[in-house]
Parts: structure tokens; C-alpha cells; sequence
């Protein structure tokens, strides 16, 4: 089975006022195509610290991490920042839409920044829009729209350049149970369709909606399972 | 070029987001593209008066005058009264022995009285040869300037200033009729027409308005009235011995002029123990008025780079302040893949955009300063008509004459500006950390 991102005792550390935080204390971890993985854990546990650095927007301090078979671990920020463009899907929990542009200039900004402007790849983001089902929000902004719909551009966007993974920091965190559902929906379709999805929750609902949940602690891993089994002993760590 | 557009598109869409903070930070550049041509078109309008009056007087002539000493140096003679100034001696001795001087006129002026049955004016009765209409640039509305056959007869025969002909003629033809001065008549043979006033740059030679001018035959003036000359002041009368005002003498070549100037100082300085003379070269005249004109443009410029610079100063307020604000968009644009120099890219095209429209609008505005300029005049002279009567006529009458290469200065420097003072926030921008950026807020 082709992997979409594996690691290997990935450490991550933050020196602040010459104290050393261990966010991450060599974590390895790999994720099949197609996979859909929750990573749960406490707060201050470095689950935004991991998913950061398999979105290429920071560097480990030891280890590696392997993007398909390209090892990003070492690269510099312009490196890093084209692979963001062309292969990185990310979504956040406040959405993190551009104010000022419209649904589908939105949709195109990592295409922007790969350089590609044309009527097909216009195309595509419309496509993308209508797959989310806001065919006819094109033209709207943000502000217009409702914290799921804008979720759900924000999913659109993730997707426009072909990425390895989607990743997503508490994509539910914002929203209300109806569209919690809304949104997990659209996932598993995306997933069922081959997309390979990495998520932070805090919600064991919505870990149980997904295939795996690992769990971290300190910046370790300490459970790595597939769901469906009883999750409430390791509710301990919430 | 899809992607320049798009980025621009961009720029211009952001600035849109706060179309009055865009607005007067475009202001600022607005105001400074503006003034550095409005400046340099008046500085230019002046100066292009100043050298056409210099001009005037003729590149090629120098111009020799009596100066009145102080009388403490002067002593007084038998008559009471001491001979001061050119005389017929210097006359002979400059057209004699400087041999680049091709042509020269002397020229005896005197404030006399006019008058024609009731009427009066108060002029200059200027004795003259028939070059002086020549070479004062002198034309003729009707009948004829004094002759050769005038002079040699010492005709009574005068010329007309158009003024001195309106206030005495209003209703007939004055040619033929004759005008009184002291107890002489003279028949008047013709009428000048209308001359603007002379530049009055350099210590000797005073403006000069030729309106009230009466113009005879000098060897008429000089076998009437002579030299000893009694003027009637308020309560005293003035003597005076004075046997030329002016000597008008010309170069046979401008490349000669100032040889020749120096050549003339030294032969007057010889013969004059007081300084009862002047020379002026309109050529030298006309090269101070273009190191004049450098020294304007210089300090025109500045003036105009300061209030560019602040309103760089303002658009870099602006930016930092858009910057730190859009800190999460920044985060975000990272986060989807825009690299440093995008970000640098993306900000600076902003400030260019802001530049770019304060400096087309500024040439606009800068382009109509000739119409504003006599609209504001206008208005002044109905506002307050002592002030502007009492500014020199070169201001009173400046048309600013719009520089053209003052155009694309302005706009480049304009951009430049917005180049340099935009690259500052915009690396802030580019060197934020993405992480932090997002979870700013
Ligand atoms: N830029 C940073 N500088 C210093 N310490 C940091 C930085 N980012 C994260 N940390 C620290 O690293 C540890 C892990 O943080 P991380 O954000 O990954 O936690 P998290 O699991 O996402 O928590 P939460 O559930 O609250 O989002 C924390 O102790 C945090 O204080
Ligand atoms: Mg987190």
C-alpha cells in the first residue's frame, strides 16, 4: 500500500526564554492512501504541532517526515511554501477564508500561487464549488455566508490542488451539531472517493466517525487504533 | 501576464476594501506629483518674463547710464549745480576707440510736462537719434520716428508715446498738431505704439516704462534746453548739468559683449572720479537670470521632494498599519502556498497601485495649473486689489509655463517613492512567521 505521509521519530521543540518546550517528542506515525485519521489528545498534547509540520509550515528539530516519497524535512521556506501550493490541502477551524474575495477567488488561491491561471483550472474551482454544494454562492463573500457554508469552501479550496492529504485542525470546532454533521458527511464522501484525511478533534463524536484515531500525550504517541472498538478508556487523556 | 493582471487585480481589490484610507493616503502623493510641477511651471513662468525683458534690452547691447552720486560728494559749482554723468567726451571716446562697437545712441532724458490746449501729462521728453526706435525694439502705430534730416536740422518735431497720445489726442489725430513743453512747441510727426516696461535687474538700471514717453531729436533737446537743466520739485528747484542719461552701445558680435563691456569700464573709469555711471550687459543679465532660474528649479525641487517624502512617509503609515491588520490574511495566503516574495510582491503592488493613481492625478492636476493659476488670480484681484497691485508685475502677470520634463520626473519619483516606502512593510509582511500569523486575532 502507497503511503501519503509517513514519519519517523519526528521531534519537535520550541525554545522559549532559554526554556526548551518539548512539543513533540519523536512521534512515528504512517498514513496509507486513502486512510482517515483523528488525532486526539489534550490539550497542549502537540496535535496542531504535528499537523503543522505535515503541512509543511514548519520544520522538524529531529526526524523525519515523508510526503508520498518525497522527504520534506530539510527543505527551505520557498520549498516548503511551493509544496504547500501544489500538493498540501488545509482546513482550519475558523474557516480562514480571504475576506475581500468571492467564493470562487477563494477556491483558486493556492492556484494562484502555483502560477496556474486559466479557464480550466476556473473550471475546476466551479466544479469544486458545486461538489460542496454552493453552485450559486460563487460571487458571494465570507461574510455572506453561514460558518458551515464557508467550511464547506474552505474543504473546496483544500482540494483544488490535487493534494497528498487533507488535513484539518478541528475543522467541527466552530460549528453547531447540524452542520458538524454537514461537514462530516462531506468528508466521508471525499474519503469514501480516495481521499486520504488527517484530523484534529477534540470531539470523540466526531473521532468516531473516522477510520483511525491516534492519541497523543506530551508529544507521544500513546494509542494508535482503528475505530469502532470502545474508545472510553482512553477518554482519560481529554 | 494572466498572473500580473491577476495580482494587480488583487492589489486594487484590497485597497478597495477601504476606499477612504486608500483615498487619502493617495492624497499625500497626490499633492506632492502635483506641486513639484506646479512649482517648477511658476519658477519657469517667472523666469521665462525675466529673460524675455533681458532679452528686451538686447543680448548684444550695453548699456551705459548716469547715476545721480550722493550729493555730499558732489561739490557745488558757481551755478550751484555740478555736471555729473556721461558726456559728449565719453560719447566720442567709446564709439572712437573701441572699434567691436558697432552702433552707438545717446539718449538725454528729462521729466518735463506735456500739454495740448487744457490737457496735461507728466513724462520723460527723451532726446534721441533715429536708431533708438531700432534698437529699443521701438514700432511705430502712426506716422513716422525721428530722422537723420531731424536731427541734423534740430527739428522741432516730436514722437508720440501711445499713452502721452491718448491723454492728449483723445478725440483727434495728433500728427501735425503741435505740443507744448516749458516755452517750446514741438509738431508731433508720429505715434508709438504701446511698449511693455523694461526689466529693472541690475543696480543701474532701474525699470523703465516708456508709456509717457515724449521722443525728440537729442540735438534739438540739446540746442533748446542744453545741459544745465532746473527742475521744478515742491518747494525748491533742482539743479542739474547733465549731458547724457544713456549710452546704448552695440556689439558688433555677442561673442564680443563682454570684452567690450570691460573695455568700456575702463575707458569710463578713467575720465570719472565718482561713480556717476553704470554699465549693465544685458547678456550677463540674461546668464545670472539662468543661474537664477537653476537655483529656483533647485529649490523648487526640494521644496516639492519634502512633500513627496511625506507623502511617502503617509503611505507607509498606511501600509504598516494595513499590514499588521491583515496579519491572518497573510497567515492564510502562507498557509495555501504564497511564498515570501509573494507576499513582498502582493504589498508592494499596493503601494505602486497608490503611488500610481496619486501620480496621474497629480500630472492631471499639474496640467491645469495655468487655468487655476488665472482663476486664483482673479479671484484675488477682486478680494484684495491693493495686495496684488503692490506684488512686482512679474508676479502679477506670471503665466507658469508647465515644464515637460517635469511630467515623468514627478510620476517616476512618485512611484519610487511608493517603491521605497512601500518595501519596508511589505518584508515585515513577507517575515512573519505563518503559524503565528494564523492565530493572530
Ligand atoms: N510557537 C510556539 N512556541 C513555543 N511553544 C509552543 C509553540 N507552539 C506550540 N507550543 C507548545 O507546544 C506544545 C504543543 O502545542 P500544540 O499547539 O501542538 O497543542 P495542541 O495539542 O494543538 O493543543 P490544543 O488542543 O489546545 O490546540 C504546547 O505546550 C505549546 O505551548
Ligand atoms: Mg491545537
Amino acid at each position: 500500500m502507497r503511503l501519503a505521509a509517513s514519519t519517523r521519530n519526528l521531534t519537535k521543540e520550541y525554545v522559549l526564554d532559554g526554556e526548551t518546550v518539548r512539543a513533540l517528542r519523536g512521534v512515528s506515525l504512517d498514513v496509507p492512501e486513502g486512510d482517515w485519521v483523528a488525532i486526539m489528545g489534550a490539550s497542549g498534547s502537540g496535535k496542531s504541532t504535528m499537523l503543522n509540520l505535515f503541512a509543511c509550515l514548519d520544520r522538524p528539530t529531529a526526524g523525519t517526515i515523508m510526503l508520498g516519497d518525497d522527504d520534506v524535512s530539510k527543505l527551505n521556506d520557498d520549498q516548503l511554501s511551493e509544496i504547500r501550493a501544489s500538493r498540501i490541502g488545509i482546513v482550519f477551524q475558523s474557516y480562514n477564508l480571504i475576506p475581500q474575495l468571492t467564493v470562487i477567488e477563494n477556491i483558486e488561491v493556492p492556484l494562484y500561487y502555483q502560477g496556474i491561471y486559466s479557464s480550466k483550472a476556473r473550471k475546476r474551482c466551479i466544479d469544486l464549488a458545486a461538489m460542496v454544494g454552493l453552485a450559486d454562492r460563487l460571487k458571494h463573500r465570507p461574510t455572506q455566508l453561514s460558518g458551515g457554508q464557508q467550511q464547506r469552501v474552505a474543504i473546496a479550496r483544500s482540494l483544488v490542488n490535487d493534494p497528498y492529504f487533507i488535513l484539518a485542525d478541528e475543522p467541527t470546532g466552530n460549528l453547531d451539531s447540524a452542520t458538524t454533521e454537514e461537514i462530516l458527511q462531506l468528508l466521508e464522501k471525499l474519503n469514501n472517493d480516495g481521499k486520504t484525511i488527517i484530523m484534529v478533534t477534540h470531539e470523540p463524536d466526531v473521532g468516531d466517525r473516522t477510520k483511525r484515531i491516534v492519541r497523543l500525550r506530551d508529544g507521544l504517541v500513546i494509542s494508535d487504533r482503528p475505530t469502532g472498538g470502545d474508545c472510553s478508556t482512553e477518554h482519560d487523556d481529554d | 501576464m494572466a498572473f500580473w493582471l491577476r495580482t494587480w487585480q488583487l492589489g486594487v481589490k484590497s485597497l478597495l476594501l477601504h476606499p477612504l484610507r486608500s483615498l487619502l493616503t493617495v492624497l499625500g502623493i497626490f499633492i506632492g506629483v502635483a506641486s513639484v510641477i506646479w512649482l517648477l511651471a511658476i519658477g519657469e513662468g517667472i523666469s521665462q518674463k525675466a529673460q524675455e525683458q533681458i532679452a528686451e534690452l538686447g543680448a548684444d547691447n550695453i548699456i551705459v547710464r548716469t547715476i545721480k552720486p550722493p550729493s555730499e560728494v558732489m561739490d557745488t559749482g558757481s551755478s550751484g549745480a555740478t555736471p555729473y554723468g556721461i558726456t559728449r567726451d565719453d560719447f566720442d571716446r567709446l564709439t572712437q576707440t573701441i572699434p567691436t562697437i558697432e552702433r552707438a545712441l545717446p539718449i538725454r532724458e528729462i521729466r518735463r510736462r506735456f500739454s495740448y490746449a487744457n490737457r496735461v501729462i507728466d513724462g520723460r521728453l527723451v532726446g534721441c537719434t533715429p536708431e533708438y526706435a531700432e534698437v529699443t525694439r521701438l514700432q511705430m502705430d502712426r506716422g513716422r520716428f525721428i530722422t537723420d534730416l531731424d536731427q541734423e536740422h534740430k527739428h522741432n518735431h516730436c514722437v508720440l508715446a501711445a499713452n502721452v497720445a491718448e491723454r492728449l489726442f483723445p478725440f483727434e489725430n495728433p500728427i501735425g498738431r503741435s505740443i507744448h513743453v516749458d516755452e517750446h512747441y514741438y509738431v508731433v510727426v508720429g505715434v508709438a505704439k504701446e511698449k511693455a516696461p523694461s526689466a529693472g535687474i541690475g543696480g543701474s538700471f532701474a525699470a523703465q516704462d516708456f508709456s509717457n514717453d515724449v521722443y525728440i531729436p537729442i540735438s534739438t533737446l540739446w540746442s533748446r534746453i542744453g545741459d544745465f537743466i532746473v527742475t521744478r520739485r515742491s518747494s525748491s528747484f533742482e539743479r542739474e548739468i547733465v549731458e547724457l542719461s544713456q549710452v546704448t552701445l552695440r556689439v558688433d558680435h555677442v561673442d564680443h559683449v563682454m570684452e567690450t563691456a570691460d573695455l568700456v569700464e575702463l575707458t569710463m573709469a578713467e575720465h570719472h572720479r565718482l561713480e556717476d555711471y553704470g554699465v549693465t550687459v544685458p547678456l550677463e543679465l540674461l546668464e545670472q537670470a539662468k543661474t537664477t532660474r537653476m537655483m529656483f528649479i533647485i529649490f523648487m525641487g526640494m521644496i516639492a521632494a519634502i512633500s513627496l517624502i511625506v507623502g511617502g512617509i503617509g503611505i507607509m503609515n498606511i501600509m504598516l498599519a494595513t499590514v499588521t491588520e491583515r496579519t491572518r490574511e497573510i497567515g492564510i495566503r502562507r498557509a495555501l502556498g504564497a511564498k515570501r516574495s509573494d507576499i513582498i510582491r502582493q504589498f508592494l503592488v499596493e503601494t505602486i497601485a497608490l503611488s500610481i493613481v496619486g501620480g496621474v492625478t497629480g500630472v492631471l492636476a499639474g496640467l491645469t495649473c495655468r487655468g487655476v493659476t488665472g482663476v486664483i488670480r482673479q479671484g484675488l484681484e477682486k478680494a484684495f486689489p491693493e495686495i496684488m497691485e503692490a506684488l512686482p508685475p512679474v508676479i502679477q502677470s506670471v503665466e507658469p509655463i508647465v515644464v515637460p520634463w517635469s511630467i515623468p520626473v514627478a510620476f517616476g519619483i512618485s512611484v519610487v517613492i511608493g517603491i521605497i516606502f512601500g518595501t519596508y512593510p511589505a518584508m515585515r509582511a513577507a517575515a512573519m512567521d505563518p503559524i503565528e500569523a494564523l492565530r493572530h486575532e
